[in-house]
């Protein structure tokens, strides 16, 4: 059944491209085409909720009249992961395939060889799902915007969780690349700001998904640290809860993990579950009906089957996102559309009201966070969360001009 | 003392199913001589078919049983990919089996993705087996004790399969002599099929065991090939016992590594691999193979000569319509001719030392990635004007190549494939790992040429005066005596050294020359993209490289340059649909099927066969 579907689905993607394009042409009304490039097969797991949260995006956009009255198309290309071949994929679409601007990726790399290369032949890129801070600080630029919640806030909003507790003696884990080193560098700067005398007594770094975890729990467990900070995600975490859970690892200790409660991430977990960690995450489930998020949850069910994860959020948000600056820049060129982007208000997000900050091209998305425990069903969820602002855990704006180089 | 001795039993648990995959992987090659990198497919196809029996099959003997029915089922895919592909191909040039067995890795990719989806599966847990015995007060998972108590046996019934059994010592009479194996009437085929099936379904095994420490993703192909290999070539290639100590070293060691040195599990096992081949150049229960042993296969090779007038027109006027092309083209097409000739540049300096010089290198990435970085650290931390450091990229990519082939030239066939594999690891791992210089995989960016060059016509005439250039001086050293000794020190290292050429010699300086056409190509990349990241030094980067000179032909003068346009046009068309892996896995495995000399050298015969008497007049 899935099989025949997803052949039909791909068939269907595949022959749409172009006659889509011939249609809307046809009715007197060209759309406005942007370039998506994402790693659609090497990280389908995540690229996959979030192209279909476009997709939904556009189909309400479309069927609310369009953008500056046309419709709206996305292309989706797929770099397999590759930055060099995301830079040719995003020359092809700007320059041939007559896209007005660039959204995508969730690899760091790839989203900074597009960024650099956007700058460079100035066309607007909006790095939708990308975790790497420097995007929009160290390496920012003017013509860089980034959607997703900041790795340097999340982090901050777990600090200031486990600043509250008698927790002395930390651990971390984090897969070993620059995401992973970010968030603990982030986590340290914020805990030891706010509580001095943490010391951290071991940091493990398993390569990106290929984790060794009975060896790392077992390295973990032997610091006897009061509680632990985890950047793994992925197939990494389920390994690491499984072998952490029969070891005893997590007993008695506080945990607190980033992007965990992510169900990208959690759900696969199933009723192994950990409880009781303090998290960022997505709770879909428990959006209220009636809400913004609620009626996003009901259309997207109803639009594929199946329940939203956080990408399917990101990937609705960047729709909605490119449309609102489109239409306030009143028109697709590059330079109108990247000074409409700056202090760009979107008033009735699923999470609330969203801002492009002038300052350094971060939206101000948040973050939701909470602890972890199994529901009734047997299923990991997020409960007693909220939603966090991610204004109060930025740094400061001097500190961000200094970041940022290119102002 | 009790920590340790955990770390112990946790590192033969983690050998387990490492065991399982290496050791198909051995047998296979040893047979077959097929190194076969859809291994860890096979692997992958056992996780998911396992998960997917498990659900279905109840209780303590459903786990079990959907364990042995996983290895069944991926033992017979593998004996279908065995039959429809790759018994066409065997007398194909030496390794040119492994261009099908990547077009396998593509297409069983996108088949799991369709039938699996893309989400992870956890795997389910062994049934009474969840939990930990504690050892010396230590927690030690029960389903590690019982990995640990099966592989022994696995290891013993391997043993007794191979040698006390017709088939063992069938097995065994090919992996030293496949010929005389044929002569004495044994069905070559069936062999090969069977064997490969055992290989496969080894890799199932292993794939459905580990499940209830892991589970079920789609990217465990490609996370334990680069360990498979490691075991397999440390152990020594086509030797079991040596695959299981390979497999417990690499395992235990992994697991101190963690503890220890948390950092260095990305390189540590290509690190023993490097010292354990430098040290014992045919691993450490391997058996050093004689020279020429499986060297040719097929028809005699014609010595390659120069093209004759009309091959030269053609090339004329190829190149003439490329130096025109500003004038009717669009921008695009000019940024992906700058691709192409790029990856053409790189190609063809593989191509050199592997159709030439008959070393193939698995590493040859570590010199186009290392020109480019080369250049980009001279320009990020110095500021150097951009045509000084892109002088510095073949420079020092040249040095690179001198110092890591002064390694590896003495070592032979795969051995020299994987040791060059090792070293351009660590090299990746350097640009990986030390984030103060390199930024680490945030890599280096705002790498832009210099103004006058700043733009795509411009920069398009520079690439393609410097790749063409590049490709051209590759071609003129294999017809200069320089390159005639490299090629007698391929066919017969013997009579070359009798004839008073120092065939090591010869060799170090040629691939110290690739070395450097590859550090040319990653300077021409990096000003292009404007940025350069690890993925450059990748394994995968050298792959492209190696599978499109095989796709082109090994024997050709043109088959790097051609095979190369080919594969970056295609995948570039191809990426925009949505199932473009499988469909490049396919056109792959046709074209090695149909053109099993590749795409020149098939070309070249049909030619030859339609006329060969106008050639010979032209003569």
């Amino acid at each position: 059944m899935t099989l025949l579907r997803r052949t039909v689905l791909a068939f269907a993607a595949a022959t749409a491209l172009t006659p889509a394009t011939v249609f809307a042409q046809d009715a007197g009304k060209a759309p406005i085409l942007i370039g998506e490039i994402n790693h659609f097969k090497r990280m389908a797991a995540f690229a996959e909720p979030y192209r279909k949260g476009i997709e939904l995006a556009v189909s309400e956009i479309n069927e609310a009249g369009g953008v500056l009255g046309r419709p709206l198309e996305f292309i989706f290309r797929d770099d397999q992961g590759d930055p060099a071949e995301a830079v040719r994929i995003a020359e092809e679409l700007m320059t041939r395939d007559g896209a007005v601007m660039l959204t995508g990726t969730i690899l760091s790399n790839v989203g900074l060889a597009i960024s650099s290369f956007a700058a460079e032949k100035h066309y607007v890129y909006l790095a939708s799902e990308p975790l790497a801070d420097t995007l929009v600080w160290g390496s920012g630029n003017p013509y860089t915007f980034r959607l997703r919640t900041s790795t340097w806030v999340q982090a901050a909003m777990l600090a200031e969780k486990a600043a509250t507790t008698d927790a002395i003696r930390y651990a971390t884990i984090a897969p070993n690349y620059a995401y992973g080193t970010e968030a603990v560098e982030a986590f340290k700067a914020n805990l030891k700001r706010l509580k001095p005398e943490v010391e951290f007594v071991a940091e493990q770094w398993p390569p990106l998904f290929n984790i060794d975890a009975g060896a790392e729990a077992q390295a973990l467990e032997r610091a006897k640290p009061d509680a632990i900070y985890n950047v793994t995600f992925g197939t990494d975490l389920a390994k690491l809860v499984r072998q952490g859970t029969d070891r005893g690892l997590f007993d008695g200790r506080d945990v607190y993990g980033l992007l965990t409660g992510e169900p990208e991430y959690f759900e696969p977990l199933g009723d192994e579950a950990p409880e009781g960690w303090f998290v960022t995450g997505y709770p879909w489930y428990d959006f209220a009906e009636g809400t913004p998020g609620g009626a996003f949850v009901t259309a997207y069910e109803e639009m594929f089957g199946e329940t939203p994860k956080n990408g399917s959020n990101v990937g609705y948000l960047t729709g909605l996102s490119v449309a609102a600056a489109i239409e306030k820049a009143g028109s697709t060129e590059t330079e109108a559309i990247r000074a409409a982007f700056e202090d760009l208000e979107i008033p009735g997000t699923p999470v609330g009201p969203l801002r492009y900050r002038a300052l350094d091209n971060q939206s101000t998305l948040g973050a939701f966070v909470g602890t972890t425990a199994l529901n009734d069903a047997g299923e990991g969820v997020m409960v007693d969360w909220e939603y966090k602002d991610p204004m109060p855990y930025m740094p400061s704006d001097d500190e961000i001009r200094e970041m940022r180089p290119a102002e | 003392m009790a920590f340790l001795f955990a770390q112990f039993l946790t590192g033969l648990a983690n050998a387990a199913a490492l065991f399982l995959v290496a050791s198909g992987l051995s047998l296979i090659f040893g047979v077959t001589r097929i190194v076969n990198f859809a291994h860890g497919s096979f692997y992958m196809l056992g996780a998911f078919i396992g998960v997917t029996l498990m659900e279905v099959l109840p209780g303590h003997l459903g786990f079990w049983g959907a364990i042995v029915l996983t290895g069944l089922a991926v033992g017979l895919i593998g004996a279908l990919v065995e039959v429809v592909v790759l018994r066409r191909i065997y007398r194909a040039p030496e390794l040119f089996q492994l261009v099908a067995t990547f077009g396998v890795i593509l297409v069983i990719q996108d088949l799991a993705l369709m039938i699996w989806g893309a989400e992870d599966r956890l795997g389910p847990r062994a049934p009474g087996l969840r939990g930990v015995w504690r050892i010396f007060g230590e927690p030690v998972p029960k389903y590690d004790i019982v990995l640990i108590a099966i592989t022994p046996f696995i290891l013993l019934a391997l043993w007794y399969l191979i040698t006390r059994t017709r088939l063992g010592i069938l097995v065994r009479a090919a992996t030293q002599d496949r010929e005389m194996v044929g002569a004495l009437g044994v069905n070559q085929a069936w062999l090969f099929t069977g064997v490969f099936a055992l290989g496969s379904a080894l890799a199932g095994w292993g794939g459905a065991l580990q499940l209830p420490t892991g589970g079920a993703d789609l990217l465990m192909d490609f996370n334990i090939i680069g360990a498979v290999f490691v075991v397999v070539v440390i152990g020594g290639m086509g030797s079991l016992p040596g695959a299981f100590v390979a497999s417990v070293l690499i395992s235990v060691l992994n697991v101190f590594g963690v503890t220890y040195l948390p950092q260095s599990t990305l390189v540590l096992m290509f690190v023993v691999m490097a010292l354990v081949l430098i040290v014992r150049p045919y691993g450490l229960l391997g058996r050093e193979e004689v020279a020429g042993e499986h060297g040719q296969v097929g028809a005699p090779e014609t010595p390659i000569r120069p093209y004759g007038p009309l091959g030269v027109a053609l090339t004329a006027a190829l190149l003439a319509l490329l130096a025109a092309l500003p004038a009717f083209a669009d921008t695009f097409l000019m940024v992906l001719v700058i691709d192409i000739v790029v990856f053409a540049l790189f190609a063809a300096s593989l191509h050199f030392i592997l159709g030439t010089g008959g070393l193939v290198s698995f590493g040859h990435a570590a010199f186009f990635g290392g020109g480019a970085y080369a250049a980009a650290l001279l320009v990020f931390h110095t500021q150097t004007p951009m045509e000084l450091a892109f002088l510095f990229a073949p420079l020092a990519a040249g040095l690179l190549a001198l110092g890591i082939g002064w390694f590896c030239i003495r070592l032979s066939g795969v051995y020299f494939a994987m040791l060059t594999l090792a070293f351009s690891q660590l090299v990746w791992s350097l640009a990986f790992q030390w984030r103060s210089v390199t930024r680490g995989d945030d890599g280096l960016i705002n790498i832009w040429p210099a103004d006058w060059l700043n733009a795509t016509v411009p920069y398009y005439y520079f690439t393609l005066a410097l790749g063409v250039g590049g490709i051209l001086t590759l071609r003129h050293v294999i017809h200069s005596p320089f390159g005639y000794a490299l090629r007698a020190g391929r066919d017969s290292p013997r009579q070359a050294e009798a004839m008073g050429i120092d065939v090591k010699r010869v060799q170090l300086v040629a691939f110290a020359l690739a070395g450097a056409m590859a550090g040319l190509a990653g300077g021409l990349f990096v000003f292009s993209k404007g940025s350069v990241f690890p993925t450059e030094l990748e394994i995968a980067k050298s792959f492209d490289a190696l599978i499109v000179v095989f796709l082109g032909g090994v024997k050709t003068l043109a088959g790097g340059v051609v095979g190369a346009s080919f594969m970056t046009s295609v995948e570039h068309w191809l990426t925009r649909l949505e199932y473009w892996r499988l469909l490049l896995g396919l056109v792959i495995i046709a074209v090695v099927i149909l053109m099993p000399e590749g795409i020149v050298g098939t070309l070249h015969r049909l030619w030859q066969r339609w006329r060969p008497a106008s050639e010979d007049t032209a003569r």
